[in-house]
């Protein structure tokens, strides 16, 4: 029985249709990607999911009693509004305060509670925003691009709670993401977007399948490359001392692999 | 004690004031200054056309209130933008009201005083009428209060934990319409919105949650309705004017005290 399933979904602004025939549902406890380019619908789909925008056709059905839990692509606070953090937790529901303080702990902002919210930088703000998600216990987490404006150490701590929070709790995690080479090492299924459903399945499956190359052009094989090459790096920095020592070999090294490393990079954001 | 004039006009002031300060807090967070005032011009119409068919004035300026608020929220987001529509609307409304009521030939009736209200001239009719209203609008306004403040932070979110945003904002709506039905005789249609949104302005800088600013509001509401008795007492002043003055002067000193805080 899944816990949110979506049957040939159509919806669009006007007279432009943003999804077409979208068919696609999530499973208690999966984690899956939703990748496709800009103005593919990731968002839109996401917002579909929870009821904020309208059905032109086909339908999203949920489980009964869903509790869903949703990170925002972005989130302003309006300055005239006066907001603790404490406060933004206990919204719509009022939590525990131990419970407000241990969600927060757990985040790895224990001590944010009487900050306003519009004094958070980025990164806090997004743990707060989490960290509110999975007070509520959710069944389904959505998160729509959770980790922008969030540097690479920050984002991969993000994901790495993630995974940690699918363990504790159980729950399935719907994410949306740029961050391919992310998506593919975290996620059990990858659904690609671009108006319609272009192909799903498991990372590897998508990553070969022609419709994504299409999207994603030579930028896929980027992704998959800097993905290994992320291996490969972190292994790098594991033998520094290495590196110290035998200097023109290691330099050489280093010297071939960075560019091409960086234009992968670029190629991909 | 209520055949005081003054004591009435306390009382009718504390009522309005009780409803105005946190229905105002939302329209200072959802950014709807300009709709307050849209909603209490288009009164004046619904006063006049309560006049013709001599049925209560508080009836016909909510009614006219709540479609023009309604009329609004349909209209925003097709094509215009909310304040070009605002300020159609709420202009027209209150020259069609003006016209409409120059028709009531037959009734000789003190345009000023729906203008800028006549706060000393409430009877104990209209003081049940305004806390009657108070209390609804404080009924709706904790009734709804999560909810409100979610839909309000953001739809999204709101959305996702199963609230209709929709929803929310017609309660606002008809808060709204309640608040400036019972306002007009205190302070005037040309001067309601003023009260909804300056004691809100003023206690933004010292409060740190929703529920704090709403009080603190309801706070400098209630001393600009008794410091703007006192001044008109005392110096033969307009009532209505005198009670948005002393609201503003405190939103002068707020303003001021939060400057020297944060220099």
């Amino acid at each position: 029985m899944s816990l949110i399933e979506v049957r040939d979904l159509s919806v669009g602004y006007g007279g432009h249709r943003v999804l077409n025939h979208v068919d696609m549902s999530i499973d208690r406890g999966e984690i899956v990607t939703i990748v496709g380019p800009n103005g593919s619908g990731k968002s839109t789909l996401l917002r579909a999911l929870i009821g904020a925008v309208p059905v032109k056709e086909g339908r999203v059905s949920r489980a009964e009693g869903l509790r869903i839990g949703y990170v925002p692509q972005k989130l302003a606070i309006d300055p005239t509004l006066p907001m603790t953090v404490a406060r933004f937790m206990s919204l719509p529901r009022r939590q525990p305060a131990a419970d407000v303080a241990a969600a927060l702990e757990q985040a790895g902002v224990p001590d944010l509670s009487d900050r306003q919210m519009t004094d958070l930088s980025g990164g806090q703000f997004q743990r707060v925003l989490l960290a509110r998600a999975l007070l509520s216990k959710p069944d389904l987490l959505l998160l729509d691009e959770a980790t922008q404006g969030l540097d690479q150490p920050g984002s991969a701590a993000f994901y790495r709670q993630i995974e940690d929070v699918r363990a504790r709790l159980g729950c399935a995690i719907l994410m949306v993401s740029h961050e391919l080479h992310v998506v593919m090492s975290a996620s059990d299924r990858v659904i690609c977007l671009n108006g319609h459903v272009c192909c799903q399945g498991t990372p590897e499956i998508v990553a070969s399948a022609p419709e994504y190359r299409a999207l994603f052009g030579s930028g896929t094989q980027g992704a998959l490359a800097l993905y290994r090459h992320d291996h490969n790096h972190s292994h790098d920095d594991g033998c520094d001392h290495g590196h110290d020592h035998g200097h023109s070999h290691a330099h050489a090294h280093d010297d071939a692999v960075m560019p091409v490393h960086q234009a992968a990079r670029d190629k991909v954001h | 004690m209520l055949d005081d004039f003054m004591i009435r006009a306390a009382l009718a002031g504390l009522g309005v004031a009780l409803a105005a300060a946190p229905m105002g807090c939302f329209v200072v967070w959802r950014r709807m200054a300009y709709f307050g005032d849209a909603t209490a011009h288009a009164s004046i119409l619904g006063v006049a056309i309560a006049l013709a068919l001599s049925v209560s004035v508080f009836l016909g300026a909510m009614v006219m209130a709540l479609l023009m608020a309604l009329a609004v929220t349909a209209l925003s987001g097709r094509g215009y933008a909310v304040d070009t529509l605002l300020g159609v609307l709420a202009h027209s409304a209150l020259a069609f009201g003006l016209v409409a009521v120059s028709f009531l030939s037959g009734v000789r009736i003190d345009l000023m005083a729906y203008l800028f209200g006549d706060i000393l001239a409430v009877g104990a009719t209209d003081l049940a009428v305004i806390w009657g209203g108070a209390a609804l609008v404080l009924a709706l306004l904790a009734w709804r209060w999560a909810a409100l403040l979610t839909a309000t932070l953001n739809p999204d979110l709101a959305h996702a934990s199963g609230i209709d945003p929709r929803r929310e904002q017609l309660v606002l709506t008809l808060a709204l319409a309640v608040v400036v039905a019972v306002a007009i005789k205190v302070v005037g249609v040309l001067l309601i919105a003023a009260l909804l949104i300056i004691p809100a302005a003023a206690a933004r800088p010292f409060a740190r949650t929703p529920e704090g600013m709403a009080v603190i509001a309801v706070i400098v509401a209630a001393l600009s309705v008794l410091g703007g008795l006192q001044a008109s007492l005392l110096h033969d002043t307009p009532t209505g004017p005198s009670i948005v003055c002393v609201a503003a002067l405190i939103f002068a000193g707020s303003a001021f005290g939060s400057a020297l805080r944060r220099a």
